[in-house]
Protein backbone atom coordinates (compact mmCIF):
# COMPACT_ATOMS: atom_id res chain seq x y z
CA UNK A 1 0.00 0.00 0.00
CA UNK A 2 1.02 3.27 -1.00
CA UNK A 3 2.28 5.85 2.16
CA UNK A 4 0.08 9.06 1.62
CA UNK A 5 1.57 12.07 0.78
CA UNK A 6 2.16 14.50 3.21
CA UNK A 7 3.11 17.41 1.00
CA UNK A 8 2.57 18.10 -3.06
CA UNK A 9 3.72 20.56 -4.94
CA UNK A 10 3.19 20.01 -8.89
CA UNK A 11 3.98 22.68 -11.07
CA UNK A 12 4.72 25.56 -9.41
CA UNK A 13 5.51 28.80 -10.65
CA UNK A 14 5.86 32.15 -8.89
CA UNK A 15 7.08 35.77 -10.05
CA UNK A 16 6.74 38.89 -8.78
CA UNK A 17 6.88 41.26 -12.04
CA UNK A 18 9.90 40.22 -14.68
CA UNK A 19 11.57 38.61 -12.02
CA UNK A 20 10.23 34.90 -11.44
CA UNK A 21 11.27 33.39 -8.18
CA UNK A 22 10.06 29.85 -8.67
CA UNK A 23 10.48 27.86 -11.95
CA UNK A 24 8.06 25.01 -12.28
CA UNK A 25 9.23 23.43 -8.92
CA UNK A 26 7.72 19.70 -8.29
CA UNK A 27 8.44 17.92 -4.94
CA UNK A 28 6.39 15.69 -2.35
CA UNK A 29 7.08 14.24 0.74
CA UNK A 30 5.91 11.38 3.18
CA UNK A 31 5.17 11.12 6.31
CA UNK A 32 8.23 10.81 8.78
CA UNK A 33 10.85 12.16 5.89
CA UNK A 34 13.12 14.91 6.93
CA UNK A 35 13.77 16.90 3.70
CA UNK A 36 17.02 19.69 3.42
CA UNK A 37 16.15 22.48 0.82
CA UNK A 38 19.34 23.53 0.35
CA UNK A 39 19.58 26.64 -1.62
CA UNK A 40 21.58 30.03 -1.47
CA UNK A 41 20.18 33.29 -0.50
CA UNK A 42 17.72 34.47 -3.26
CA UNK A 43 17.13 30.60 -4.41
CA UNK A 44 13.53 31.01 -3.74
CA UNK A 45 13.37 29.06 -0.75
CA UNK A 46 11.44 32.22 0.83
CA UNK A 47 8.85 32.35 -1.73
CA UNK A 48 8.25 28.59 -2.04
CA UNK A 49 7.39 28.75 2.15
CA UNK A 50 4.96 31.55 1.18
CA UNK A 51 3.26 29.79 -0.82
CA UNK A 52 2.93 26.54 1.04
CA UNK A 53 1.66 28.58 4.01
CA UNK A 54 -1.19 30.30 1.38
CA UNK A 55 0.31 34.01 2.08
CA UNK A 56 0.89 34.25 -1.40
CA UNK A 57 -0.81 32.46 -4.32
CA UNK A 58 1.40 30.84 -6.83
CA UNK A 59 0.81 32.12 -10.54
CA UNK A 60 0.85 28.15 -11.85
CA UNK A 61 0.77 24.44 -10.14
CA UNK A 62 -0.81 22.94 -7.43
CA UNK A 63 0.07 22.76 -3.44
CA UNK A 64 -1.98 19.91 -1.48
CA UNK A 65 -1.13 19.73 1.99
CA UNK A 66 -2.42 16.21 3.35
CA UNK A 67 -4.67 16.62 0.43
CA UNK A 68 -5.94 19.75 0.87
CA UNK A 69 -5.24 22.07 -1.80
CA UNK A 70 -3.92 25.24 -0.67
CA UNK A 71 -5.53 27.46 -2.83
CA UNK A 72 -9.19 26.04 -2.95
CA UNK A 73 -8.80 24.72 1.11
CA UNK A 74 -6.79 27.26 2.89
CA UNK A 75 -8.17 26.60 6.13
CA UNK A 76 -8.20 22.39 6.20
CA UNK A 77 -4.29 22.85 4.66
CA UNK A 78 -3.24 24.77 7.48
CA UNK A 79 -4.70 23.48 10.25
CA UNK A 80 -2.09 20.68 9.04
CA UNK A 81 0.69 22.65 8.62
CA UNK A 82 3.29 23.66 11.50
CA UNK A 83 5.85 26.88 10.43
CA UNK A 84 8.27 28.25 12.24
CA UNK A 85 9.51 31.52 10.04
CA UNK A 86 12.93 33.02 8.85
CA UNK A 87 11.44 36.09 10.59
CA UNK A 88 11.11 35.96 14.15
CA UNK A 89 6.94 35.80 15.39
CA UNK A 90 7.07 35.88 18.43
CA UNK A 91 5.10 39.06 20.17
CA UNK A 92 7.85 40.34 22.65
CA UNK A 93 5.50 41.78 25.38
CA UNK A 94 3.68 38.51 25.83
CA UNK A 95 4.86 35.79 28.31
CA UNK A 96 6.15 32.48 26.83
CA UNK A 97 2.97 31.15 27.74
CA UNK A 98 1.19 34.06 26.40
CA UNK A 99 2.18 33.00 23.12
CA UNK A 100 2.00 29.51 23.13
CA UNK A 101 -1.69 29.71 24.29
CA UNK A 102 -2.44 32.35 21.70
CA UNK A 103 -1.34 29.99 19.28
CA UNK A 104 -3.61 27.40 20.62
CA UNK A 105 -6.51 29.51 20.61
CA UNK A 106 -6.05 30.76 16.93
CA UNK A 107 -5.83 27.00 16.19
CA UNK A 108 -9.10 26.20 17.68
CA UNK A 109 -7.61 24.26 20.74
CA UNK A 110 -9.83 24.32 23.97
CA UNK A 111 -8.41 26.26 26.66
CA UNK A 112 -7.85 22.67 28.57
CA UNK A 113 -6.14 20.90 26.14
CA UNK A 114 -4.19 23.89 25.42
CA UNK A 115 -2.30 23.89 29.09
CA UNK A 116 -1.89 20.16 28.64
CA UNK A 117 -0.43 20.45 25.27
CA UNK A 118 1.60 23.85 26.49
CA UNK A 119 2.83 21.68 29.79
CA UNK A 120 3.73 18.75 28.12
CA UNK A 121 5.86 20.21 25.26
CA UNK A 122 7.56 22.41 27.66
CA UNK A 123 8.74 19.39 29.35
CA UNK A 124 9.92 17.52 26.05
CA UNK A 125 12.00 20.64 25.67
CA UNK A 126 13.11 21.72 28.97
CA UNK A 127 11.57 25.27 28.79
CA UNK A 128 9.55 25.37 31.82
CA UNK A 129 11.57 27.75 33.71
CA UNK A 130 10.91 29.95 30.86
CA UNK A 131 6.85 29.67 30.99
CA UNK A 132 6.41 32.94 32.16
CA UNK A 133 8.93 35.19 31.41
CA UNK A 134 8.20 38.19 28.49
CA UNK A 135 9.93 36.56 25.13
CA UNK A 136 11.66 40.11 25.08
CA UNK A 137 14.05 38.63 27.65
CA UNK A 138 14.84 35.39 26.14
CA UNK A 139 18.19 34.80 24.03
CA UNK A 140 17.91 33.55 20.84
CA UNK A 141 18.40 30.18 21.37
CA UNK A 142 15.19 29.98 23.37
CA UNK A 143 13.12 32.30 21.21
CA UNK A 144 13.33 29.97 18.92
CA UNK A 145 12.72 26.42 20.77
CA UNK A 146 9.60 28.38 21.86
CA UNK A 147 8.92 29.02 17.86
CA UNK A 148 9.31 25.22 17.38
CA UNK A 149 7.51 24.18 20.61
CA UNK A 150 4.76 26.71 19.06
CA UNK A 151 4.65 25.13 15.90
CA UNK A 152 4.11 21.84 17.25
CA UNK A 153 0.90 22.65 19.58
CA UNK A 154 -1.86 21.60 17.30
CA UNK A 155 0.04 18.61 16.59
CA UNK A 156 0.76 19.24 12.76
CA UNK A 157 1.14 16.59 10.07
CA UNK A 158 4.03 18.85 7.98
CA UNK A 159 6.71 20.88 9.60
CA UNK A 160 8.20 23.68 7.65
CA UNK A 161 11.45 25.15 8.97
CA UNK A 162 12.22 28.07 6.83
CA UNK A 163 16.14 29.28 7.95
CA UNK A 164 14.87 28.59 11.43
CA UNK A 165 18.40 28.40 12.60
CA UNK A 166 19.74 31.91 11.72
CA UNK A 167 21.38 33.68 14.21
CA UNK A 168 22.10 31.04 16.25
CA UNK A 169 25.31 30.53 17.53
CA UNK A 170 26.21 26.36 16.18
CA UNK A 171 25.56 24.54 19.30
CA UNK A 172 21.99 26.02 19.56
CA UNK A 173 21.65 25.19 15.84
CA UNK A 174 22.79 21.49 16.17
CA UNK A 175 20.52 21.23 19.32
CA UNK A 176 17.40 22.67 16.92
CA UNK A 177 18.58 19.85 13.98
CA UNK A 178 18.39 17.32 16.09
CA UNK A 179 15.33 17.79 18.31
CA UNK A 180 13.37 18.13 14.96
CA UNK A 181 15.28 14.95 13.22
CA UNK A 182 13.77 12.83 16.48
CA UNK A 183 10.42 15.07 16.07
CA UNK A 184 9.92 13.89 12.80
CA UNK A 185 11.02 10.02 13.30
CA UNK A 186 8.75 9.58 16.53
CA UNK A 187 5.60 11.44 15.74
CA UNK A 188 6.29 10.54 12.00
CA UNK A 189 5.65 14.68 11.26
CA UNK A 190 6.91 15.24 7.52
CA UNK A 191 9.74 18.03 7.45
CA UNK A 192 10.84 20.44 5.02
CA UNK A 193 13.72 21.99 6.64
CA UNK A 194 15.28 25.30 4.57
CA UNK A 195 18.51 26.23 4.62
CA UNK A 196 21.62 27.88 3.03
CA UNK A 197 23.76 26.13 5.97
CA UNK A 198 24.86 22.71 4.34
CA UNK A 199 25.75 20.68 7.68
CA UNK A 200 21.77 21.20 9.10
CA UNK A 201 20.86 18.59 6.29
CA UNK A 202 23.51 15.82 6.68
CA UNK A 203 20.69 14.14 8.52
CA UNK A 204 18.08 14.16 6.20
CA UNK A 205 16.27 11.67 4.39
CA UNK A 206 16.50 13.64 1.03
CA UNK A 207 17.81 17.01 -0.22
CA UNK A 208 16.28 18.85 -2.74
CA UNK A 209 18.79 21.84 -4.18
CA UNK A 210 16.79 25.00 -5.27
CA UNK A 211 18.82 27.45 -7.35
CA UNK A 212 17.44 30.67 -8.76
CA UNK A 213 13.89 29.28 -9.07
CA UNK A 214 14.36 25.70 -9.71
CA UNK A 215 15.50 22.70 -8.52
CA UNK A 216 18.98 21.53 -9.76
CA UNK A 217 19.19 18.29 -7.41
CA UNK A 218 17.04 16.01 -5.55
CA UNK A 219 18.47 12.74 -3.69
CA UNK A 220 19.52 12.01 -0.79
CA UNK A 221 22.84 13.80 0.87
CA UNK A 222 25.08 10.58 0.28
CA UNK A 223 23.73 10.64 -3.35
CA UNK A 224 24.19 14.15 -4.03
CA UNK A 225 28.18 14.04 -2.69
CA UNK A 226 28.37 11.17 -5.15
CA UNK A 227 27.18 13.41 -8.14
CA UNK A 228 30.45 15.91 -7.68
CA UNK A 229 32.76 15.38 -10.18
CA UNK A 230 35.86 14.77 -8.10
CA UNK A 231 35.56 12.20 -5.88
CA UNK A 232 35.17 12.10 -2.52
CA UNK A 233 33.69 15.56 -2.01
CA UNK A 234 31.77 16.68 0.52
CA UNK A 235 28.54 18.07 0.67
CA UNK A 236 29.35 21.32 0.92
CA UNK A 237 31.74 20.98 -2.25
CA UNK A 238 29.13 18.82 -4.07
CA UNK A 239 26.84 21.67 -3.31
CA UNK A 240 28.61 24.77 -4.34
CA UNK A 241 29.70 22.31 -7.56
CA UNK A 242 25.94 22.73 -8.47
CA UNK A 243 25.58 26.00 -7.47
CA UNK A 244 28.87 26.88 -9.61
CA UNK A 245 28.03 24.42 -12.72
CA UNK A 246 24.25 26.31 -13.09
CA UNK A 247 25.96 29.22 -13.32
CA UNK A 248 28.30 28.70 -16.55
CA UNK A 249 25.31 26.68 -17.74
CA UNK A 250 22.60 30.00 -17.21
CA UNK A 251 19.92 28.42 -16.35
CA UNK A 252 17.00 31.10 -17.52
CA UNK A 253 15.94 33.35 -14.74
CA UNK A 254 14.64 36.54 -15.91
CA UNK B 1 -14.44 26.70 11.84
CA UNK B 2 -16.90 25.86 13.80
CA UNK B 3 -18.48 27.92 16.68
CA UNK B 4 -15.85 27.13 19.36
CA UNK B 5 -13.09 27.85 17.16
CA UNK B 6 -14.26 30.98 16.25
CA UNK B 7 -14.77 32.21 19.63
CA UNK B 8 -11.43 30.68 21.00
CA UNK B 9 -9.50 32.82 18.28
CA UNK B 10 -12.11 35.82 18.68
CA UNK B 11 -11.44 35.97 22.73
CA UNK B 12 -7.41 35.32 21.95
CA UNK B 13 -6.96 38.41 19.65
CA UNK B 14 -9.39 40.30 22.26
CA UNK B 15 -7.61 39.71 24.90
CA UNK B 16 -4.07 40.31 22.69
CA UNK B 17 -5.65 44.00 21.63
CA UNK B 18 -7.02 44.56 25.36
CA UNK B 19 -3.73 43.75 26.89
CA UNK B 20 -1.58 45.61 24.73
CA UNK B 21 -3.89 48.78 25.62
CA UNK B 22 -3.40 47.83 29.08
CA UNK B 23 -0.10 47.69 28.87
CA UNK B 24 0.21 50.91 27.23
CA UNK B 25 -1.06 53.27 30.12
CA UNK B 26 -0.23 56.63 28.45
CA UNK B 27 -2.62 55.32 25.54
CA UNK B 28 -5.78 55.59 27.75
CA UNK B 29 -4.74 58.96 29.13
CA UNK B 30 -3.45 60.39 25.48
CA UNK B 31 -6.69 59.17 24.55
CA UNK B 32 -8.98 61.49 26.75
CA UNK B 33 -6.55 64.40 27.04
CA UNK B 34 -6.85 64.83 23.62
CA UNK B 35 -10.35 65.48 23.25
CA UNK B 36 -10.73 67.08 26.40
CA UNK B 37 -8.47 69.67 25.93
CA UNK B 38 -11.13 70.91 22.83
CA UNK B 39 -13.81 70.80 25.39
CA UNK B 40 -12.71 72.50 28.54
CA UNK B 41 -10.08 74.86 26.41
CA UNK B 42 -11.23 75.17 22.46
CA UNK B 43 -15.35 74.89 23.76
CA UNK B 44 -14.58 77.61 26.54
CA UNK B 45 -12.49 80.33 24.33
CA UNK B 46 -15.35 79.89 21.31
CA UNK B 47 -18.71 79.68 23.26
CA UNK B 48 -19.37 83.27 22.45
CA UNK B 49 -18.09 83.11 19.37
CA UNK B 50 -20.10 80.37 18.18
CA UNK B 51 -23.80 80.71 18.00
CA UNK B 52 -25.56 77.61 17.00
CA UNK B 53 -29.04 77.40 15.96
CA UNK B 54 -31.31 75.67 17.01
CA UNK B 55 -31.24 72.41 14.51
CA UNK B 56 -32.53 69.39 14.91
CA UNK B 57 -31.82 67.49 17.45
CA UNK B 58 -31.71 69.89 19.37
CA UNK B 59 -35.18 71.83 20.48
CA UNK B 60 -33.37 74.99 22.25
CA UNK B 61 -30.56 76.52 22.13
CA UNK B 62 -27.13 74.92 23.63
CA UNK B 63 -24.36 75.78 25.03
CA UNK B 64 -21.15 75.09 22.36
CA UNK B 65 -19.20 72.07 24.51
CA UNK B 66 -22.98 70.43 24.07
CA UNK B 67 -22.98 70.42 20.83
CA UNK B 68 -18.90 69.68 20.13
CA UNK B 69 -19.28 66.84 22.23
CA UNK B 70 -21.02 64.25 20.22
CA UNK B 71 -17.66 65.31 17.48
CA UNK B 72 -14.88 64.81 19.87
CA UNK B 73 -16.85 61.31 21.02
CA UNK B 74 -16.22 60.43 17.28
CA UNK B 75 -12.51 61.89 17.58
CA UNK B 76 -12.00 59.61 19.90
CA UNK B 77 -12.97 56.61 18.03
CA UNK B 78 -11.49 58.16 14.94
CA UNK B 79 -7.96 58.22 16.61
CA UNK B 80 -8.95 54.33 18.10
CA UNK B 81 -9.82 53.25 14.38
CA UNK B 82 -6.30 54.79 13.05
CA UNK B 83 -4.29 53.15 16.37
CA UNK B 84 -5.63 49.96 16.16
CA UNK B 85 -4.91 49.81 12.68
CA UNK B 86 -1.55 50.94 13.57
CA UNK B 87 -1.01 47.52 15.35
CA UNK B 88 -1.55 45.40 12.20
CA UNK B 89 1.18 47.91 10.68
CA UNK B 90 3.03 47.04 14.17
CA UNK B 91 2.25 43.21 13.47
CA UNK B 92 3.70 42.82 10.00
CA UNK B 93 6.96 44.62 10.81
CA UNK B 94 7.47 42.26 14.25
CA UNK B 95 6.20 39.40 11.81
CA UNK B 96 3.00 38.22 14.12
CA UNK B 97 1.02 39.26 10.99
CA UNK B 98 2.12 35.69 9.50
CA UNK B 99 1.29 34.02 12.14
CA UNK B 100 -2.49 35.59 12.15
CA UNK B 101 -2.51 34.89 8.43
CA UNK B 102 -1.26 31.32 8.79
CA UNK B 103 -3.52 30.54 11.36
CA UNK B 104 -6.58 28.19 10.24
CA UNK B 105 -9.13 30.63 9.89
CA UNK B 106 -10.80 32.91 7.25
CA UNK B 107 -9.23 36.29 6.25
CA UNK B 108 -11.80 37.74 6.56
CA UNK B 109 -12.80 36.79 10.53
CA UNK B 110 -9.28 37.59 11.49
CA UNK B 111 -9.78 40.88 10.33
CA UNK B 112 -13.23 41.18 11.58
CA UNK B 113 -12.22 39.98 14.90
CA UNK B 114 -9.32 42.45 15.31
CA UNK B 115 -11.75 45.00 14.20
CA UNK B 116 -14.25 44.15 17.19
CA UNK B 117 -11.24 44.30 19.46
CA UNK B 118 -10.74 47.80 18.27
CA UNK B 119 -14.23 48.37 18.82
CA UNK B 120 -14.46 47.62 22.44
CA UNK B 121 -11.12 49.66 23.37
CA UNK B 122 -13.46 52.85 21.08
CA UNK B 123 -16.11 52.06 23.19
CA UNK B 124 -14.37 52.19 26.76
CA UNK B 125 -12.71 55.17 25.73
CA UNK B 126 -16.41 56.92 24.54
CA UNK B 127 -17.78 56.15 28.07
CA UNK B 128 -14.29 57.54 29.84
CA UNK B 129 -14.59 60.18 28.13
CA UNK B 130 -18.32 60.92 28.55
CA UNK B 131 -17.57 60.65 32.01
CA UNK B 132 -15.22 63.44 32.05
CA UNK B 133 -17.90 65.08 30.02
CA UNK B 134 -20.54 64.93 33.00
CA UNK B 135 -17.62 66.01 35.36
CA UNK B 136 -17.53 69.26 33.34
CA UNK B 137 -20.92 69.71 33.75
CA UNK B 138 -21.70 69.21 30.33
CA UNK B 139 -25.52 68.77 29.46
CA UNK B 140 -26.15 65.78 27.81
CA UNK B 141 -28.93 63.73 28.65
CA UNK B 142 -27.81 60.38 30.55
CA UNK B 143 -30.10 58.04 28.56
CA UNK B 144 -28.52 59.13 25.73
CA UNK B 145 -25.92 56.87 26.52
CA UNK B 146 -27.64 54.16 26.25
CA UNK B 147 -29.41 55.46 23.13
CA UNK B 148 -26.74 56.46 21.79
CA UNK B 149 -24.31 52.43 22.06
CA UNK B 150 -25.44 51.68 18.63
CA UNK B 151 -24.27 54.45 17.21
CA UNK B 152 -20.87 54.48 18.94
CA UNK B 153 -20.84 50.84 17.89
CA UNK B 154 -21.37 51.52 14.24
CA UNK B 155 -19.47 54.09 13.97
CA UNK B 156 -16.55 52.69 15.73
CA UNK B 157 -16.80 49.67 13.31
CA UNK B 158 -16.73 51.98 10.55
CA UNK B 159 -13.50 54.20 11.50
CA UNK B 160 -12.04 50.96 12.46
CA UNK B 161 -12.47 49.54 9.00
CA UNK B 162 -11.02 52.47 7.37
CA UNK B 163 -7.90 52.23 9.51
CA UNK B 164 -7.31 48.63 8.39
CA UNK B 165 -8.00 49.62 4.61
CA UNK B 166 -5.48 51.98 5.78
CA UNK B 167 -3.13 49.26 6.73
CA UNK B 168 -3.81 47.29 3.62
CA UNK B 169 -1.04 50.02 1.83
CA UNK B 170 1.22 50.90 4.91
CA UNK B 171 4.17 49.28 4.92
CA UNK B 172 5.85 50.92 7.43
CA UNK B 173 5.60 52.55 10.98
CA UNK B 174 7.24 56.19 10.27
CA UNK B 175 4.36 56.34 6.79
CA UNK B 176 1.59 55.44 9.20
CA UNK B 177 2.23 58.29 11.03
CA UNK B 178 2.23 60.73 7.80
CA UNK B 179 -1.23 58.69 6.66
CA UNK B 180 -2.89 59.51 10.00
CA UNK B 181 -2.07 63.33 9.66
CA UNK B 182 -3.55 63.22 6.15
CA UNK B 183 -6.63 60.97 6.95
CA UNK B 184 -7.47 62.01 10.85
CA UNK B 185 -7.06 66.14 10.33
CA UNK B 186 -8.84 66.28 7.00
CA UNK B 187 -11.74 64.17 8.65
CA UNK B 188 -12.34 65.81 11.88
CA UNK B 189 -12.26 69.55 10.58
CA UNK B 190 -14.25 69.11 7.30
CA UNK B 191 -17.14 67.78 9.45
CA UNK B 192 -19.80 69.29 11.80
CA UNK B 193 -17.74 68.17 14.71
CA UNK B 194 -16.34 71.71 15.36
CA UNK B 195 -19.64 73.75 13.20
CA UNK B 196 -22.84 73.03 11.59
CA UNK B 197 -21.96 72.70 8.35
CA UNK B 198 -24.92 75.53 6.87
CA UNK B 199 -22.46 77.73 8.84
CA UNK B 200 -19.48 76.90 6.26
CA UNK B 201 -21.99 77.29 3.86
CA UNK B 202 -23.38 80.68 4.80
CA UNK B 203 -19.53 81.95 4.54
CA UNK B 204 -18.86 80.87 1.43
CA UNK B 205 -17.06 78.21 1.65
CA UNK B 206 -18.97 76.00 -0.29
CA UNK B 207 -15.83 73.42 -1.39
CA UNK B 208 -15.40 72.60 1.82
CA UNK B 209 -18.96 72.52 2.61
CA UNK B 210 -19.39 70.04 -0.27
CA UNK B 211 -16.20 67.80 0.94
CA UNK B 212 -18.01 67.16 4.51
CA UNK B 213 -20.89 66.20 2.16
CA UNK B 214 -19.09 63.02 0.91
CA UNK B 215 -17.01 62.61 4.25
CA UNK B 216 -17.61 59.44 5.98
CA UNK B 217 -17.28 61.14 9.29
CA UNK B 218 -19.90 63.87 8.69
CA UNK B 219 -22.36 60.85 9.26
CA UNK B 220 -20.77 59.30 12.31
CA UNK B 221 -20.77 62.52 13.85
CA UNK B 222 -24.95 62.96 13.13
CA UNK B 223 -25.44 59.70 13.83
CA UNK B 224 -24.16 60.11 17.23
CA UNK B 225 -25.42 63.56 17.72
CA UNK B 226 -29.15 62.24 17.01
CA UNK B 227 -28.69 58.94 19.00
CA UNK B 228 -27.27 60.65 22.21
CA UNK B 229 -31.26 62.53 22.20
CA UNK B 230 -32.53 59.35 21.40
CA UNK B 231 -33.21 60.06 17.45
CA UNK B 232 -32.50 58.32 14.79
CA UNK B 233 -30.77 60.05 11.52
CA UNK B 234 -32.02 57.55 8.77
CA UNK B 235 -29.12 58.91 6.48
CA UNK B 236 -26.53 59.20 8.78
CA UNK B 237 -27.28 55.42 9.41
CA UNK B 238 -27.42 54.47 5.68
CA UNK B 239 -23.59 56.06 5.61
CA UNK B 240 -22.17 55.30 8.09
CA UNK B 241 -23.52 51.34 7.54
CA UNK B 242 -22.90 51.50 3.77
CA UNK B 243 -19.16 52.94 4.38
CA UNK B 244 -18.53 50.28 7.13
CA UNK B 245 -19.15 47.89 4.61
CA UNK B 246 -17.72 49.19 1.94
CA UNK B 247 -14.24 49.68 3.84
CA UNK B 248 -14.56 46.19 5.62
CA UNK B 249 -15.16 44.52 2.04
CA UNK B 250 -11.80 46.35 0.45
CA UNK B 251 -9.99 45.31 3.49
CA UNK B 252 -10.35 42.18 3.18
CA UNK B 253 -9.70 42.26 -0.68
CA UNK B 254 -6.50 43.90 0.30
CA UNK B 255 -5.58 40.97 2.41
CA UNK B 256 -6.62 38.47 0.15
CA UNK B 257 -3.55 36.32 -1.36
CA UNK B 258 -4.96 36.00 -4.51
CA UNK B 259 -6.73 39.50 -5.21
CA UNK B 260 -4.92 42.20 -2.63
CA UNK B 261 -2.14 44.72 -2.87
CA UNK B 262 0.06 42.46 -0.97
CA UNK B 263 0.46 39.90 -3.52
CA UNK B 264 1.73 43.15 -5.36
CA UNK B 265 4.55 43.28 -2.76
CA UNK B 266 7.27 41.04 -2.22
CA UNK B 267 8.44 39.37 0.73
Amino acid sequence: MNTPTALELVGVSKSYGPLTALNNVSLSIKPAQFIGLLGQNGAGKTTLFQLLTGLFNSDEGQISVCGHDISQDPIGALSTLGVVFQQATLDLDLTVHGNLKFHCLLHGLSRKLAEERINSELDRFDMQAVRDKQVRSLSGGNRRKIELIRALLHQPKVLLMDEATVGLDPESRKSLVNHVVSLCKEREIAVLWSTHIVEEVQAADRVIVLDKGKILAESSPEELQAQGIEPRLSLADAFSQLINNNKEIGVAYE
Amino acid sequence: MNTSHAFNAFTALSARETGKFLRQKGRLFSALVRPALWLLVFAAGFQNVFGVAVIPPYESYIEYNVYITPGLLCMVMLFNGMQSSLTMVYDREVGVMRLLLTAPLPRWYILFCKLMAGTLLSLLQVYAFLVICWLFDVDIPLMGVLTALPAFILSALMLGSLGLLLSVSVKQLENFAGMMNFVIFPMFFISPALYPLWKLEESGAEIVYQVAQYNPFTYAVELVRFALYGQLSLTALAVVLGSFIFFFVLAVIGYDPQKGVITRRKG
